[in-house]
């Protein structure tokens, strides 16, 4: 059965591609988040701890926040072309967006655990704790909660970002959009088809997060 | 045995230890007095070690505090600590906030864990608290916390930086009789405080600090009504009028 709106060349069989898109966008967001969080936790601890660190890494970090990552994503990919490896979208946008990621929660990490009083970590190990541990069950726990809303906040805009990628050709929800408006002329309608995708994929992320949070403040 | 030798200690270029020699012996409840930024608190963190000192030494139980070969995390296990801003651990609840460094640095099991921080909740009046979290506790009961957290890890030594320093005057009366009941269990202890009565009433011995030296020390009731130093003298006329 074949069905298609008046005057439209919207096929059924187009779902299927915008699903692809979101998948993929959806894949980026996972991989980016993870590897950026993971960079960003230790990033943060690391310039929280140590003044060479806040030192030497503080160039990349105003670099990466301060130029738009459609350039660093067109840079990237280039670089990576010069220097002879032949790295696939996929690739070049999760680094891109990773590193992105990574230095918007190091400073996200670094205020949480200076939000933590020092007297605090000074009664955690005065009982005895190592660092380690200190910082384990009293400081992590506290900086978490009071960085987390911001965290998720960093989450949604990452999600949304992922449509960047698109300029290098990876195939993901919001670069399907534009393949398929350019074949039906159908601006408006894929594209509130495309928006409420988004919106679909960045509301659940809030409101379980809004979930996890209610639970870290036992309220 | 706690046995303070010669101990300096500088912020920076300010020195504000400038060579303190006492002993504390089992048993004994020492209170330190004098004004603030005498020295005196400065002088309590550097006996569990959370103070690096520039000269001298400090030994407890013949092991040096700030030796490099020293289980700080070991030794900090015998001296109890509790500060004047209280420090309870805001996202555990009471019992939790006593259980926590059993569990972790003890290697209690859990289970055990819980069973001693209960003993201790009920040891300073706090059984009926036990699940609350600190924001809903009031300044005297999160102090009584504290107390029973460091009590929790069965320290010899007890160390109080001016613990009532920062309560509600109705509220300091209950932080006072877990300390009495301390002293009466002969719980060894060193006391920063500003309560003169109480020093005189509780500690066996006073210390007198001025300018980062003891001025005087000696008996709690003579340093008190009759200090043989005019600095004393002064001090406690400004204090006590």
């Amino acid at each position: 059965m074949k069905i298609t709106l008046p005057y439209s060349g919207l096929q059924w069989s187009d779902l299927w591609f915008v699903l692809q898109g979101i998948g993929n966008t959806v894949l980026l967001t996972v991989i980016a988040a993870t590897i950026g969080t993971i960079i960003g936790l230790a990033l943060g601890w690391a310039r929280g701890e140590s003044k060479t660190a806040r030192w030497a890494f503080a160039p990349i970090i105003n670099v990466v926040r301060s130029v738009p990552l459609i350039i660093q994503l067109i840079l990237a990919s280039s670089f990576f072309a010069m220097a002879g490896g032949e790295a696939s979208p996929l690739v070049a946008g999760c680094v891109v967006l990773s590193l992105y990621m990574g230095v918007l929660t190091s400073e996200l990490v670094r205020a949480g655990l200076a939000s933590v009083h020092i007297t605090l970590r000074r009664a955690a190990r005065s009982l005895g704790m190592s660092y380690w541990q200190e910082l384990r069950h009293v400081s992590a726990p506290l900086a978490l909660r009071a960085v987390f809303p911001g965290w998720v906040g960093t989450l949604i805009a990452l999600t949304k970002d992922t449509a960047l990628v698109g300029v290098l050709g990876y195939v993901e929800l919001m670069r399907a959009t534009q393949i398929l408006i350019n074949r039906t002329n159908e601006a408006l309608l894929i594209l509130t088809g495309a928006g409420l995708f988004y919106f679909l994929i960045c509301y659940p992320i809030s409101r379980y997060c809004r979930r996890l949070e209610k639970a870290m403040n036992h309220d | 045995m706690i046995e303070i030798r010669n101990v300096r200690k500088s912020f920076g270029n300010h020195e504000v230890i400038k060579g303190v020699s006492l002993e504390v012996k089992k048993g004994e409840v020492l209170c330190l007095i004098g004004a603030s930024g005498s020295g005196k608190s400065t002088m309590l963190q550097c006996i569990n070690g959370l103070e690096p000192i520039q000269a001298g030494e400090i030994l407890v139980d013949g092991i040096s505090v700030h030796a490099k070969s020293t289980d700080l995390n070991l030794l900090r296990q015998k001296l109890g600590i509790v500060f004047q801003q209280y420090n309870a651990f805001p996202h555990l609840n009471a019992l939790e906030n006593v259980a926590l460094a059993p569990r972790i640095v003890r290697k209690m099991r859990p289970k055990d864990a819980l069973e001693i921080a209960r003993e201790h909740l009920d040891y300073v009046g706090l059984s009926a608290q036990a699940e609350q979290y600190p924001t809903s506790l009031s300044g005297g009961q999160q102090q009584r916390l504290a107390i029973a957290r460091a009590l929790a890890m069965k320290p010899d030594y007890m160390l109080f930086d001016e613990v009532t320093s920062a309560l509600d005057p109705e509220l300091v009366g209950e932080v006072l009789d877990t300390i009495r009941k301390l002293r009466t269990n002969g719980m060894t202890m060193i006391m920063v405080t500003h309560d003169i009565a109480f020093a005189r009433e509780s500690a066996d011995r006073v210390a007198f600090f001025d300018g980062g030296v003891i001025c005087e020390i000696g008996d709690a009731r003579q340093v008190i009504t009759a200090p043989n130093k005019e600095r004393t003298q002064q001090f406690l006329q400004r204090v006590l009028h």
